[in-house]
Formats: structure tokens, sequence, C-alpha cells
């Protein structure tokens, strides 16, 4: 089944449907960005959901994976950006690994447009939410995630 | 209030969790005023969290940041009730040590502790959408509840600090900071890009409101500083590489090479007559010459003789045994690496002025009568190039009118602009008008500016005396474009916003009032010792009330403008606060780190080695174990808890205390559905 027939079955099926968003932020830069986002009081869609941990550098692959098989419509990873990682290069690791897993979830038949891996600093709260507005927006033309819904 | 302290004191003890037993979560939804409360149903919050699994208790308050709502969550602490704390409020970086605190002193590890950021991640970004919000901070709750039930209790890990301070800057914020740390009995090394200290206080020549000079009060600072003995100076010198964290850090200093033995040359100047070399004087701002070899001013300090290389010729005769007779040239002099060893970091790197050559249609370098404010001040400076008679720079008489420009490079919402108000400019131009009036009574001065901004102590009545006793004119009003008339006048075209008209107005000299820039290699100051910046450049506080002089890499401070714009007052001020918090960490010898590095699960590890690899500060070895072989092992002293590792790890042998694998999965999968 194509992308578009998939999204167009499903568009059908739920008119109200929302995407949720997992979001791994990065303590010293994206997280800081997105209280930024808060303190500014910069509007974006309610769609995501922020996790703090210490380094973009952090994210096993794995744990990007089990969000899609859980049913979480799509995954952020954000980090410093390059050269200002406050644990030197965690963020450069970060993008290695995550250039490789986009091959890999076109393997397995997920949208590799679900996972996005981005930068944003503690001083871009506007770019952090024009970041959010871009993925929930891609996210919502992807469709709901329901690839592993059987094994839920 | 004392009495409930009291109370709380007398039944305190210590809570005892080893983290197999089942988890009793409490869960204390704030209002924060009407930050939460305004925007979502905080009953229904509680009323929705008190279903979760595990939950033993959730409950409301106003404010759970203030005494009451602290001793709420430890009473619930004390009785037993709980063995978990969930806040759901604001941001974990504003009050995380606050909750943490609370948990500590009744008795439960605070390292139980998890806040869901609901305020700067829901309720303050969804404020136009309450139903996404609420959605949003239900689930927030959630996420944080399931990683609480994982949460282990940890041992906070103390290290001693070094009781030395590294100042990045030598200006007058740097001085300050530098001369109260040693004061208190703290090593400092203090080390500055130019030759000299002073920074751009020692090219003003007032300082406003008093109209005290500015040498008279800098120059004995700049002596104080090179006597003080816990200071070492370290002049045309840059910090290359810094590694460690709070307590130890560990920098690399390069010494440039002045070709000038510094401790042989006496400073006698006899080189500089011999030079023959001649070039724009930075100091001057090129208004003036100097020679390839120099000092930046004459009471610089150090007040030694050093070569520039870009423009020396090696002719070769200050060399000479009749030129320099202390024999102190050395032109094959190398860059000195020295290491040094501190406990905290203060940058205090400062600013560069504007540069108006783009702004085209204010003839900024085209036309030699418009100068910038930074020149003027040279020009009025009884130390200056003409010293202190100013005159216009193309015939050198002194000019009949001047006019200032204000905001120029500041307050500019156009692209590429720099949106923030400078906050000296108005001052400094108030000042160099009055300045000028009193030289020449009969001159006509006019300052063009979009609002007068005199908001310091003194300040007002200072700007009110300039209309009133100097007749100094103020139009309100931009400058559109400026020409140049006969004999380099300057006319300029500009609306007069208060009487609605436009206007021309021809002048002899014109100064634009240009604003202040972070300093063009801030960039590579940040990356070097890894704090942020914000997005006019300069360098961001951790908090910008409560720590403001805090950066959010713990051990490092900022002070002075390289913060932000600020006067020479509050530059001083900030430099004694960022002193005093410096001090404050280094007074108690040893720092407290949070106990989140990596661990390594030896029936899990394959010895592979990646880690090893990603590890940014070299804590990984691989060692030969005894039951389970080839193993990766932590060095904790070098982890930071970055989970560089950790991320990597194919057998997810490899843990991060406080962001476990098992709390994350629970997030995860507790989150959705």
């Amino acid at each position: 089944m194509s992308k578009v027939e998939m999204q167009s079955e499903k568009s059908e099926k739920k008119k109200e449907w929302e995407p949720k968003i997992i979001a791994f932020l990065c303590n010293w830069c994206s997280y800081a960005g997105a209280d930024l986002a808060g303190v500014s009081r910069i509007q974006y869609p309610s769609n995501i959901r922020i996790v703090r941990v210490p380094c973009s550098g952090r994210i096993n692959p794995y744990f990007i994976i089990k969000s899609l098989l859980r049913g979480w419509d799509g995954v952020v990873v954000s980090g410093c950006h390059p050269g200002d990682c406050h644990y030197v290069s965690g963020n450069l690791v970060a993008r290695r690994r995550f250039a490789i897993l986009q091959d890999l979830l076109n393997l397995f038949g997920i949208e590799p447009d679900r996972v996005t891996f981005m930068w944003s600093s503690a001083s871009e709260g506007d770019r952090f939410a024009n970041l959010i507005k871009k993925v929930t927006k891609n996210i919502k033309r992807l469709g709901p995630n329901k690839k592993f819904e059987s094994t839920w | 209030m004392t009495e409930a302290k009291k109370e709380l004191e007398k039944v305190k003890k210590e809570i005892i969790v080893t983290g197999n037993e089942k988890p009793q979560v409490g869960v204390y939804v704030c209002h924060c005023g009407v930050n939460i409360g305004g925007v979502v149903s905080v009953p229904d919050l509680v009323e929705y969290a008190a279903t979760l699994p595990d939950v033993a208790v959730a409950r409301e308050y106003k404010f759970f940041c203030s005494d009451t709502g602290q001793n709420i969550i430890k009473e619930d602490i004390q009785s037993g009730l709980i063995n978990r704390v969930v806040v759901a409020a604001c941001s974990p970086r504003m009050h995380e040590p606050t909750f943490r605190l609370v948990c500590k002193e009744a008795g439960l590890n605070q390292f139980l502790f998890e806040q869901a950021n609901i305020r700067e991640h829901s309720t303050w970004v969804h404020m136009k959408d309450p139903e996404g919000a609420y959605e949003a901070a239900k689930d927030l709750i959630k996420m944080s509840v399931a990683k609480a039930r994982e949460l282990k209790p940890l041992e906070v890990k103390t290290v001693s600090i070094e009781p030395a301070c590294l100042i990045i800057g030598g200006g007058i914020a740097g001085m300050n900071s530098a001369l109260d740390l040693a004061t208190e009995g703290y090593k400092v090394y203090l080390v500055e890009k130019t030759p000299t200290i002073g920074g751009h206080m020692a090219q003003l020549d007032k300082t406003f409101p008093t109209m005290d000079c500015s040498a008279c009060i800098l120059t004995p600072r700049m002596v104080d500083v090179a006597r003080n003995e816990n200071i070492e100076l370290l002049t045309y010198s840059e910090v290359v590489e810094v590694t460690g964290y709070v307590g130890n850090f560990e920098a690399t200093i390069m010494k440039k090479p002045h070709y000038v033995d510094q401790e042989a040359c006496t400073g006698c100047g006899v080189c500089v007559d011999y030079c023959p070399v001649v070039i724009g004087n930075e100091f001057d701002l090129d208004l003036a010459t100097r020679k390839a070899i120099y000092i930046p001013f004459p009471q610089a300090v150090p007040g030694k003789y050093t070569i520039d290389m870009d423009h020396c010729i090696k002719c070769g005769i200050c060399a000479r045994e009749d030129v320099c007779e202390p024999d102190a040239i050395r032109y094959d002099e190398e860059p000195e690496y020295i290491k040094v060893k501190v406990g905290t970091i203060i940058i205090a790197t400062g600013w560069d002025l504007y540069d108006p050559t783009e702004l085209k249609q204010y003839g900024y370098g085209r036309y030699p009568n418009v100068i910038d404010g930074l020149q003027m001040e040279r020009l009025l400076s009884s130390t200056g190039p003409l010293d202190g008679k100013p005159a216009r720079p193309s015939d050198l008489k002194a000019p009949h009118s001047i006019a200032f420009l204000q905001c120029v490079g500041s307050r500019n919402f156009r692209e590429g602009g720099n949106k923030y108000c400078s906050r000296v400019c108005c001052m400094y131009a108030t000042k160099q008008a009055r300045q000028y009036k009193e030289k020449h009574p009969d001159a006509d001065v006019y300052i063009f500016y979009m609002d007068v901004r005199a908001f310091g102590k003194g300040y007002e009545e200072f700007y009110e005396s300039a209309t009133k006793n100097y007749g100094i004119n103020y139009i309100r009003g931009r400058v559109a474009e400026v020409r140049e008339g006969e004999d380099h006048s300057i006319i300029i075209r500009a609306e007069d916003t208060l009487l609605q008209e436009p206007m021309e107005l021809k002048v002899d000299m014109f100064v634009l009032s240009c604003g202040l820039e972070s300093r063009s290699d801030a960039g590579e100051v940040a990356s070097l010792v890894r704090v942020q910046r914000s997005a006019d450049g300069f360098f961001m506080e951790a908090h910008p009330k409560l720590r403001p002089v805090d950066t959010l890499t713990e051990g490092i401070f900022i002070a002075g403008v390289a913060q932000g714009p600020k006067d020479i007052p509050d530059s001083v001020a900030q430099a004694k606060g960022a002193a005093s918090s410096a001090a404050t960490l280094m007074a108690k010898g040893e720092v407290e780190m949070e106990p989140f590095f990596a661990v390594v699960r030896p029936d899990r590890c394959i010895g592979c080695g990646m880690c090893v690899e990603n590890c940014a500060y070299g804590a990984i070895e691989l060692i030969d174990d005894t039951r389970f072989g080839k193993i990766a092992s932590i060095n904790q002293a070098l982890c930071k808890g970055c989970g560089a590792c950790s991320g990597n790890c194919r057998c997810s042998a490899i843990d991060i205390f406080g962001f476990t694998g098992e709390q994350i999965f629970s997030i995860i999968m507790e989150g959705e559905l």
C-alpha cells in the first residue's frame, strides 16, 4: 500500500486525529531553548511531549524504534549545534548514528520523516517553535503510525 | 511557620528507600498563580494523576515552591505516605534544586524526585489552545510518574575545588573580579588578549554622569592588578583550550610573542624614535599613528614594548646596541604555552563597537567629517591625538556645529540589525555634547534621537542639565541621509517627528553614536568553554533575573558587557557579583556533583570497545575481568554522564544514572496510548 493510500484511508477513519510526538531534548541547548520558547510565550502545536536527556548522544536508536513500536506518531531528537556540544562531541556521535538509522527505518517500512534529528540552541526559542511546527505538519501529512498496532 | 518547622525537625527521620519496594508516588500539581491554573484545570489534572498506577497521593497548591507548598510535600514524605515525588510545575532548570532540597530535608534521597514541566512546555506555549495544553500536561505528568517509578536512590559525589580562578578579559569588569577574588585570597589568572589591561575604558575621556576622568579612576586599578601578588597577569595571551569541569578546569594559555624580552625591557621608548614603520594606531581608532614597536598608550600596564610583526619590516634598527641598551629585542621569539588548574572561570571579554560602514546613508568611511562615538571620545580626550582640543578630521579646525545621531546599530528590527538598546549611547552622546559645549560655548550642538534613555542614577538630571544649562538641541527624528557640502561640511536630511516636518541641517562634523556588539570572537570563546550565547550574540546567563552572572555550565560566570550592553557602574557591579559567586563556590572547598555517570553491566558487555571510541573524556577503558573477560570499565572521576557511550552500546550494557534505559523506556511506554 502506498503512503498516499494509507493516509487517505486513515484520515477517513478518524477526522479529529492529532499526532503525538515524543521529543528527546538535550539538557543544555534544546531543552533550554524549549524553556525559552515558553518564557517568551511563543506558541506552537500541542502535539509534542518533551523528555529531558543529558545529551543527544544519549539517545540509543533503540529508544526511537521502541517509541515507534509503541505507537508514537513521530520522534524528535534535538541537540546543540555542531561545535557547541556541552559534552564536546556527543551531538556529532548522535548525528552519525541517526544517518544510519534513517536507512534502517526505510528497510522496516517506516517513513523516515517520522524521525527528525535537529539542532537548536538555548537562545533559539523561536527556531525551536518553528521546527516543531514543521515536524508536526510533516507527521500530520504522514498520518497515524499504526504499523505496529498488533504489537501493542 | 517556625513552629511547623520545629515540628518537622522533631519527627525528621531518614526514609530508607532501596529501590526494590513498591513505588508510592506523590504528585503535586502547582497552579503557579495563573501561569498554569489560568490555562488548564489543575483540579482535573490532580484527579487524573490520582488514577495513575503507583500514585499514592495527588495534591494541588497555588505555589509549591513556597514555604507552605514545600511543607505539604515534606509532610507526605515524613508520614511515610510516599517514597517518590513528582512536582508538575515549572521547568526543572528553575526549581529542581528547590524540590530536591525538600526531599533531602524530609529525609528522602533527593534523586527520588522528578519534575513535570507543564508551564514552559505546556501552558505557556499552548495558551491559545487550552485543550491541547491540558492533554500535553496530562501526558507530561504521566511520563514523569512513569520515570519516577523507576527512580533509584543515588549518592552525591563531592569533588574538591581548586582555589583559583581564570578570568578571560582584562577590562574594567575582569580587573574588578580579579581584585575582589585576589583580596579574598584566591589565586587569579587574568588573561588579556592585547598587550595591556584596561580595556575600552582606557580609551574614554570622561565618564557620565559625574564627569570624572576615566583614566584617573582606571589607571590606579590597573596598577593594583599588576601589583597584587595573588594575580598572575597574562597580557598578550589567549586561552586556547579548556578541559575539565567545575572545581577542576585545566586551561591552556598561549602567551603570544612580544618579540621584546618583557623582563629585560625597561620601557625607555628609544626604539620607538628609531622605528621607521608608521601605521594607524588602533587605540586612537586610526586618528593617530604609531610605530611597529609600540605600547598601546603611555599608561599601559605592563608598560613594556611589543613588536607588531604584521607590520615590522625586520630592519634590525631597534635591535642595535645603541638603540636598545638593555638588549631586549628577540625577533625569533616563539609563542609559549602554559597550563593552569582553576576551580572557576569568569568570562569578561567585553564588546566591539558597531561598525557603521555598512549604513551607507550616513557616509561613514566616505566623508572625513563623519566619525563614530569612540573616535569622538579620543578627539575629546586630553591623552588623545589632539591633546583634548577636538577638531574635525578634514582640516583639524574646531567645528562650529556638531550633530550626533543616536541608535546607530541599535534598536534596529530590520533583517540583520541589532534589536537591543545599547544602553550607553544616549548618555555618552549627551556627555560628549556637554564636553564640547564646555570647550566651545558658541558652537551649535544637535542630537538626533529616537528616545532618550536616561535611566541610571543621576542620568536624568545629567540630561536635563544638558538641555537647560548647555543649550544642546535635541531633535526627535531619524536621519534619512547625509551628503557632503562645500569645505567637507555635512548636510543632514532628517525629519523632525515632533514638528512633523522634514528638515535639512548643515554641520561641520557628524558623530554616529554607535552601539555595542558582542565581540567578533565571542563564538570561539563560547565553544572553548562550552557556554551558551543569546540570540544577540552576548553570553547567556543561567537565569535572567535570579542567576544573572552564572552560566548554564557550572563554575563558569560572566561579567560586564560580555553578558549584554551595560555602562561602567553596572559592569563593575556585575564583575563584583561574578567574583562573589565564584568565591562562594570555592569557599566551600568542595562541590557536589550530580551522580549521573555511566555504569557498565559486565554480564552484558562484549568488550567491543565502541564506547571507548565515543567517549570525549577518555573515561572508558577495556579491562580483563576474571569472570566476564574483556569488558568496559568507567572511570567515574572523568565521566560527565553525557551518555554517548550508552547511546552507542549495541548490547545495552552501559546505563546512565538519572537517565537509565529503564527510565526512558518507561516514559516511552507510558506516555502514549
